[in-house]
């Protein structure tokens, strides 16, 4: 199925807490449009249904909560993105280790990358 | 609010020159490169998808700080006296703590902003870049050929206007301020700020004309 707008109205229409306006998802930050994509993705391909997602990601905000989260909306995709990165570790599909080896690695590459210039990942961005 | 204003020198970490990433953009890129790689997303497709939420993406203020500086000449005052100051006195705070500097469009100069392959858009005031300021292309033609740029944006510019191009850097954004279209006298900020579009605060395009948005 296409990645489109379609199929992220049907993910806000299963997801009722999703941030919204009439026309559907918005976003506060960048990287929440890019989570947000990840996810429906993700979805798209079979790996979880919206029921099963619902299910971890309450969840999730229940745990954050559980250690202080004020849950006054705008920490929805800090949410979301703990959610992805469960479930996918639960799935098989990113183990844990390898999303903070990944994580390290970005870091490296952020910081060796003058302004200006695109962030690229590179091999050596593994050796630390 | 002074205070923000402050808050924006701490945790402030372009010392050495170089993109930075927050902790939590990191653990997305991770997240979608191992995906990427094991074949679960595609890049592209993320991309396209999130272009069609272009305009969904930040608070995109920017347009309030036009159409207060168009219609408070106090604040258009202190704007380009002070761009990222002015900018808080409205509650909009940068999350990178960046330095925005408004440069002013004239009847005889008209500015252009190229941004950089990196994170640096001041997407709290303008909202998510469009895909193709972000492209090799269109920065490196704007400096060399601003005048072809705006043609292809549909704009032709008399030669008699000079055009200038802002380079960002890594401590500096810019934000352009357009000239008020002619035919709103009496109008109110609010109504303003409907005609102030992104591309005009790029410098890619110009205000709406009133009958645009009648």
């Amino acid at each position: 199925m296409p990645l489109d707008r379609e199929a992220a109205s049907r993910a806000a229409n299963a997801l009722p807490d999703l941030p919204r306006d009439d026309e559907g998802p918005v976003f506060r930050e960048p990287w929440e449009a890019r989570a947000f994509a990840v996810a429906l993705a993700l979805h798209e391909r079979g790996v979880f249904t919206w029921p099963e997602w619902a299910a971890a990601l309450a969840d999730e905000i229940k745990r954050a909560q559980a250690a202080g989260d004020a849950d006054s909306g705008d920490t929805y995709y800090q949410h979301w993105l703990a959610t992805l990165e469960t479930l996918v570790a639960a799935k098989g599909v990113a183990p844990t280790d390898m999303l903070h080896q990944y994580r390290d690695a970005w870091d490296h590459a952020a910081d060796r990358t003058p302004h200006g210039s695109p962030i690229e990942l590179k091999p050596e961005d593994f050796r630390s | 609010m002074a205070n923000h204003h402050d808050d924006h020198h701490h945790g402030h970490h372009h010392d050495h020159d170089h993109s930075e990433l927050s902790e939590t953009e990191l653990r997305v890129r991770a997240l979608e490169t191992i995906l990427t790689q094991k074949g679960y997303v595609d890049p592209a497709a993320l991309d396209v998808l999130i272009e069609t939420y272009e305009t969904k993406v930040g608070p995109r203020n920017g347009a309030q700080v036009v159409a207060k500086a168009w219609t408070d000449p106090a604040y258009r005052e202190r704007l380009l006296a002070d761009g990222s100051a002015a900018i808080a006195e409205l509650d909009y705070v940068g999350r990178q703590g960046e330095h925005i500097v408004v440069v002013e469009n004239t009847p005889s100069r008209h500015n252009m902003v190229v941004c950089t392959l990196c994170s640096c858009y001041p997407w709290p005031v303008l909202g998510l870049p469009p895909v193709w300021y972000k492209s090799a292309p269109y920065r490196s033609r704007a400096v060399k050929d601003p005048r072809g740029v705006l043609h292809d944006f549909g704009f032709e510019l008399s030669p008699d206007i000079e055009i200038r191009v802002w380079d960002s850097t890594a401590e500096i954004r810019y934000l352009v301020l357009p000239m008020r279209p002619p035919g709103t006298d009496g109008w109110s900020a609010e109504r303003l700020a409907d005609l102030v579009t992104r591309d005009s605060m790029i410098g890619t395009g110009f205000p709406k004309q009133p009958h645009e948005v009648a």
